[in-house]
């Protein structure tokens, strides 16, 4: 039954929490940075966030924190620090944020940011690689990577009970009772596995509602944008993994979800147009890169961001608390490789999606300063719109750079296509007719 | 049928060590890969493997021809529309080799070294209709479960080579295959061994070219080329020139055009260099005995090379590049990346930090392989040769 003051309680909750936790997280990390306390850097496709909250580890998401740089329109202070540095306006504009903050001492506009005690990176992006090496150079930090083996070739995933899934499990369970080990040396605590059961339970918490709430999307009118109130979700799910606020809070969205579908209660915008976007937002005119779409009634029900920029938990992976470090190590493969296959090999799902949700068109965003998400874009379209004839634009701006970003061309490209997605619903409104 | 006798090379035989090596230059520098379509007609299996290390004795052994494929200088018409902006050459026009038919595989396989060339191999997949598969090298050498599962891989690939080849890939088969490549690493040392000793016995361009050969003629063969030559080489009564002595890093991946390396030939010593380093990446012999897939995991591990597209903790890239500085006896340091190369770039900060450090000098530069003007590069490369040979 829905009643005026249910309505106002449920609806946009996961917005106005997910932005407190958001901040509160940002408080704690200068908190920790101020009181010299330790810090471990990670990543979004694979943070690991399940072994270093074992160890009440804060975390540090660099990508993150250049991500709201440029948000909040400083980006090209941090930018071009990096570049004087001696780092090319060719390399992803995350890592020259981030080499920005670094010479600036960890300075933020969200927060102070501590030192790393300890990277933990994957090889889902290999310029997180590069980048760790730069923070060995830079404070001697220990770093770990954890290898984790993709797809070998298109549709040719292995399971469970395969002997090649089986070694590459075995590899990722070693490295991860190495970092364990490491985890100990750096905290000089002890490995508490009945904490880490814990924090595996949290995790699954998280993973099964993420996944519901990807699918909950896709009622009619679709419940929240992919594109910006996704980020939000992004945000809880990269930094709350394996805490219990973070389980609750993922809970609480799917209650609101729920309520929404069951009510029939959509986005802030009569959608007109649903839309799934492949490749990462444009974050230096990022409430105005959305208008552009909303301004027609184009809404985003979906997109490859929320499921490699969760790491592949949209998967919704369980952990097997009976067993926990090799279910991770199951986990975080089958996961991490998932989130992999999003960005390279994205056409199987995009198809199903558009059948799932009903999608009028997609829209592809490659960016200069992410060629693991862009290089194959071009081709993957090409192949897409000859297989399924979904109408799909392909614009090409950037995350950071906002030298690279032309609103004005975006825009006219953006009104063009949907010019045509109006044209085509009046010929088939009109050859139904007929 | 067996191919370990055929030949697709002749040109170089019986001449004379100059007109040799002319015939490896032209070879290395057609943009037609004419080894590759001989090794086909003569009935011959193809496996391109991309950039940069590939464990070549496993396509050996199934008695395919194993395939450098390290882009091309020629423009890549039908292989652009398949990619965005902001990338480097080498991916385009190695796609373009295999939509022209240029070269004509049978298997593709490539790693993921970096963000761009990982993408290739769900491209590749989408556009040919031979298998186009990933080796997942460890990124993580330095755990205790890399060689294991590297061991494992390879005896995936070897796998995926023999469905594609037909035939059944023995352990003898295997270390026949290490043997043969041993002999190769020990002949490509005492290349390098002249250019870093005596680098006026032979040019730049035409090291070059050895190497390059490596990936374009069946090893058998490869190493007749370098038994012949390689004496003939030592044996010119060639002088030493006041030259400078350089070590040129940035050849990793894509590689530079053959005649920005003959202009540095012109103009300095290149005493060592990363040239085609997938070729040379294990550095020491592999042994014949035992598990050869193991030895070759082992090898990958424990013996090899580095380049930017490699994490290990024991390797700290500018330690390794001042270790190649020194023991080449080198002046200074050429380096370079391809334009649009994210790892080439970002190891150029890191390397010209630690050689400001150092007190190294070094030359900073970014190529491309089309590129076809070299005036101005060739000017400022001279210009710091004055200045280091007058400092
Ligand atoms: S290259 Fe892409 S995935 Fe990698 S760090 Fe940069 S933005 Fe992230
Ligand atoms: S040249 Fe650089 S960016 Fe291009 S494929 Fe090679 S390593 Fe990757």
């Amino acid at each position: 039954m829905t009643t005026l003051d249910t309505t106002h309680d449920l609806v946009g909750r996961g917005n106005r929490e997910g932005a407190a936790m958001f901040r509160e997280w940002f408080e704690e990390l200068d908190n920790t940075a101020k009181t010299g306390g330790q810090s471990a850097y990670v990543f979004v496709m694979g943070s690991i966030n399940e072994i270093l909250k074992t160890f009440d580890l804060p975390v540090v998401f660099p990508e993150i924190n250049s991500l709201q740089t440029a948000v909040r329109h400083v980006a090209h202070e941090y930018l071009e620090e990096a570049e004087n540095y001696g780092y090319s306006p060719d390399i992803c504009g995350y890592v020259k944020a981030d080499v920005g903050t670094q010479l600036r001492g960890g300075e933020h506009p969200m927060a102070q940011i501590p030192k790393p005690s300890l990277t933990v990176l994957t090889n889902a992006c290999n310029t997180y690689i590069k980048w760790a090496e730069i923070w060995e150079r830079m404070y001697g930090t220990p770093t770990f990577t954890i290898d984790i083996p993709g797809t070998r070739q298109a549709g040719k995933q292995t399971w469970q009970g395969d002997r090649d899934f089986e070694a590459d499990r075995k590899y990722v369970e070693v490295q991860l009772r190495e970092l364990i080990t490491l985890c100990e040396e750096v905290t000089g605590k002890k490995f508490d596995i009945d904490k880490f059961r814990e924090v595996l339970g949290y995790a699954n918490t998280m993973s099964r509602s993420w996944k519901r709430i990807l699918e909950l999307n896709n009622a009619k009118p679709s419940l929240f944008s992919a594109l910006t109130d996704g980020t939000i979700f992004l945000g809880v799910a990269n930094g709350f993994r394996g805490t219990e606020e973070g389980a609750q809070y993922f809970e609480r969205v799917v209650e609101e979800m729920e309520y929404k579908a069951a009510n029939g209660i959509g986005q802030t915008i009569d959608e007109k147009y649903r839309l799934l976007f492949v490749g990462v937002p444009c974050y230096p005119i990022f409430r105005r890169f959305n208008e552009l779409f909303t301004e027609w009634g184009g809404t985003f029900v979906n997109s490859t961001y929320l499921w490699f920029a969760s790491g592949g938990t949209n998967r919704g992976f369980e952990y097997d608390l009976k067993d926990p470090v090799a279910s991770l190590a199951e986990g975080v493969l089958v996961s991490v490789r998932d989130a992999m296959d999003s960005m390279f090999h994205q056409n199987e799902v995009l198809e199903d999606m558009a059948n799932d949700f009903d999608v009028d068109g997609i829209i592809y965003h490659p960016i200069k300063s992410c060629r693991t998400v862009s290089t194959g874009l071009a081709d993957g379209r090409k192949h897409m719109t000859e297989k399924l004839g979904i109408p799909s634009l392909f614009i090409e701006s950037d995350m950071m750079d906002r030298r690279v970003v032309s609103e004005a061309q975006m825009k006219n490209r953006i009104d063009a296509f949907f010019e045509g997605l109006e044209s085509r619903r009046q010929q088939t409104l009109s050859d139904g007719k007929g | 049928m067996t191919m370990t006798a055929t030949r697709i090379f002749t040109e170089w035989r019986d001449k004379s060590l100059d007109d040799a090596l002319l015939e490896c230059r032209d070879m290395v520098e057609a943009p037609d890969f004419e080894t590759a379509r001989r090794w086909r007609e003569a009935g011959g299996k193809i496996a391109g493997h991309f950039q940069v290390y590939f464990p070549e004795e496993i396509v050996h052994a199934a008695g395919m021809l194993p395939f450098k494929v390290r882009g091309a200088p020629l423009e890549a018409n039908q292989a652009d529309s398949h990619f965005g902006s902001y990338l480097c050459s080498i991916l385009k026009t190695s796609l373009e080799l295999a939509l022209s038919d240029v070269v004509e595989m049978d298997l593709f396989i490539s790693h993921p070294i970096c963000d761009a060339a990982r993408n290739l191999a769900a491209i590749w997949g989408r556009n040919v209709d031979y298998p186009s598969q990933i080796l997942y090298l460890p990124q993580n050498p330095n755990s205790s479960g890399s060689i294991d599962y590297l061991t494992h891989e390879y005896d995936r690939i070897r796998r995926v080579v023999e469905e594609v080849s037909g035939r059944t890939i023995t352990d003898e088969d295997l270390q026949n295959s290490i043997a043969v490549f041993n002999e190769n690493r020990r002949l490509m040392r005492e290349l390098y061994e002249i250019k870093r000793d005596t680098p006026w016995l032979i040019a730049a361009e035409d090291a070059y070219a050895l190497v390059a050969l490596a990936g374009m003629v069946p090893r058998e063969e490869h190493n007749e080329l370098l038994t012949e030559l390689l004496p003939k080489i030592r044996e010119r009564d060639n002088k030493p020139e006041d030259r400078i002595r350089v070590v040129f890093e940035g050849g990793f991946c894509e590689q530079p055009p053959f005649d920005l390396i003959r202009m540095l030939g012109r103009t300095v010593y290149v005493v060592d260099d990363d040239f085609l380093i997938g070729l040379r990446w294990i550095t020491e012999d592999v042994p014949v005995d035992g598990d050869p897939l193991g030895n070759l995991a082992t090898a990958y591990i424990e013996h090899s090379s580095y380049s930017p597209v490699q994490h290990d903790l024991r390797k700290p890239k500018e330690e390794m590049l001042k270790q190649r500085i020194s023991d080449a006896g080198a002046d200074a340091a050429i380096l370079a990346a391809a334009k649009m190369c994210e790892p080439g770039l970002e190891e150029q900060v890191a390397y010209t930090h630690s050689l400001d450090d150092a007190e190294i000098s070094y030359f900073l530069s970014e190529f491309e392989e089309n590129m076809s003007s070299f005036d101005q590069l060739e000017l400022q490369v001279a210009t710091f040769v004055e200045h280091l040979l007058f400092a």
